[in-house]
């Protein structure tokens, strides 16, 4: 057998020194802006990774079963990702997502995307239609509740 | 002893990929979690074929002078004019309508009629327009282009395009500019199961109870008694669009 400079122990203890800073600091990154209801709770709908990447195919497919066969209360529902993540300002007054530096404006800026979402959807939570009587999520259940990344062994999340 | 094989130490990569695939396995399990939440979560049912939504409004009860309606339908869905009427969108609008020769006047409200057979969603190029399986006909603002061909092609002109850029919209109807709208008969109420659309609560807290809204296809549903216990009729039937909405004592 071929002598090697790393042995294969030494190898795996590398490899899981490299790793857990790493994927400890992917798994608790978080952009959440303060004084919204996203930042008192512990994750999305879906786990945070999987909502950075594939949230715009959620909407879509959520979308479509509202729209054409009128499916309502879905998980991925846009009013909803509004309700949580607008951030309030200081005279408590929503702000608006699409602003400098909320939720959704940050990310797309970021990556450079121009989503033509709020074209037509509004960017602060809507207060006057009665979303929890249209058979959204009313509050009362948490949707969140039970649903938490799991993390990898040995990183504890707060 | 030093090897002079070329073949890689397949001890060394066993273990390397041993460890990728516990890292993968990490990743992949959230999503097991996430299936099985978005299982046990619970949406409404969503359009049912067995039903065909419709309304019915009597024109003698159609109050003069009354705009209960028109006022209940632009707070629930977020219209608002800008003061020019041959633009702004209306979803129902009261029409009088006078017999020349008799001068008998007749007063009603006009909004999209819900056809079975629509030509609005014939003539949409990018099947925006399109007919529900319970019989509402609406727009799916995602595919609309704002080509305008439905305005046009509507008998009972009423369809709108909204012109300008909007903000702060109600999540009962999310619209914006460069799209063609009409009357949803209130889908986000039917889809939740409040059978009464915005226009039929207010006239009912006028008083006037003009409209009526329920389903067409069971025998046993109020607007289906009163559709076979009287005369009622829809607006240019010859077009033979069999009209979801129809009119009493015109």
């Amino acid at each position: 057998m071929r002598s090697s400079l790393i042995s294969n122990s030494t190898l795996l203890i590398l490899l899981a020194a490299l790793l857990a800073p790493a994927m400890q600091v992917f798994a608790e990154s978080r952009f959440v802006t303060e004084n919204s209801k996203a930042a008192s709770l512990k994750s999305c709908v879906a786990p945070t990774d999987q909502m950075r990447r594939n949230h715009m195919d959620y909407l879509q497919h959520g979308r479509d079963d509202t729209v054409l066969d009128g499916i309502r209360g879905i998980d991925y529902s846009l009013s909803e990702c509004i309700d949580c993540h607008a951030s309030k300002n200081q005279q408590g007054q929503a702000v608006s997502v699409t602003d400098e530096g909320q939720f959704c404006q940050a990310c797309h800026e970021y990556v450079a995307v121009s989503p033509a979402c709020f074209q037509c959807h509004r960017t602060t939570p809507d207060t006057q239609a009665g979303a929890a009587k249209l058979g959204h999520h009313s509050g009362d259940s948490d949707p969140h509740e039970g649903l938490d990344i799991q993390l990898p062994a040995g990183i504890q999340r707060d | 002893m030093s090897n002079k094989s070329d073949q890689p130490n397949m001890d060394r990569r066993k273990m390397i990929g041993g460890a990728i695939a516990a890292t993968g396995a990490m990743t992949i399990a959230p999503g097991v979690i996430l299936h099985a939440a978005s299982v046990s979560d619970e949406a409404s049912a969503g359009a049912d074929a067995k039903h065909r939504w419709g309304m019915l409004i009597d024109s003698k009860k159609c109050a003069d002078g009354c705009s209960a309606c028109v006022d209940a339908c632009n707070t629930e869905h977020g219209l608002e004019g800008h003061g020019r009427p041959a633009t702004d969108a209306v979803w129902i609008r009261p029409v009088k309508l006078k017999d020349k020769q008799t001068g008998r006047e007749n007063r009603l409200v006009m909004m999209c009629q819900h056809c079975e057979h629509p030509p609005c969603v014939d003539v949409c190029p990018t099947n925006a327009s399109f007919k529900r399986v319970d019989g509402i006909v609406l727009v799916d603002r995602h595919r609309c282009i704002g080509c305008r061909y439905c305005m046009m092609a509507c008998p009972y002109k009423a369809r709108s395009f909204i012109h300008e850029a909007l903000t702060e919209q109600s999540v009962n109807a999310p619209r914006g500019k460069g799209c063609v709208e009409s009357c949803t008969l209130c889908v986000h109420r039917v889809d939740d199961g409040v059978m009464q659309t915005a226009c039929q609560e207010a006239c009912t807290n006028e008083g006037h109870d003009a409209i009526l809204f329920g389903d067409l296809n069971d025998p046993n549903s109020e607007i289906s008694k009163t559709l076979k216990s009287t005369n009622s009729v829809q607006i240019r039937a010859d077009l033979e669009l069999n009209t979801g909405v129809r009119y009493l004592n015109l």
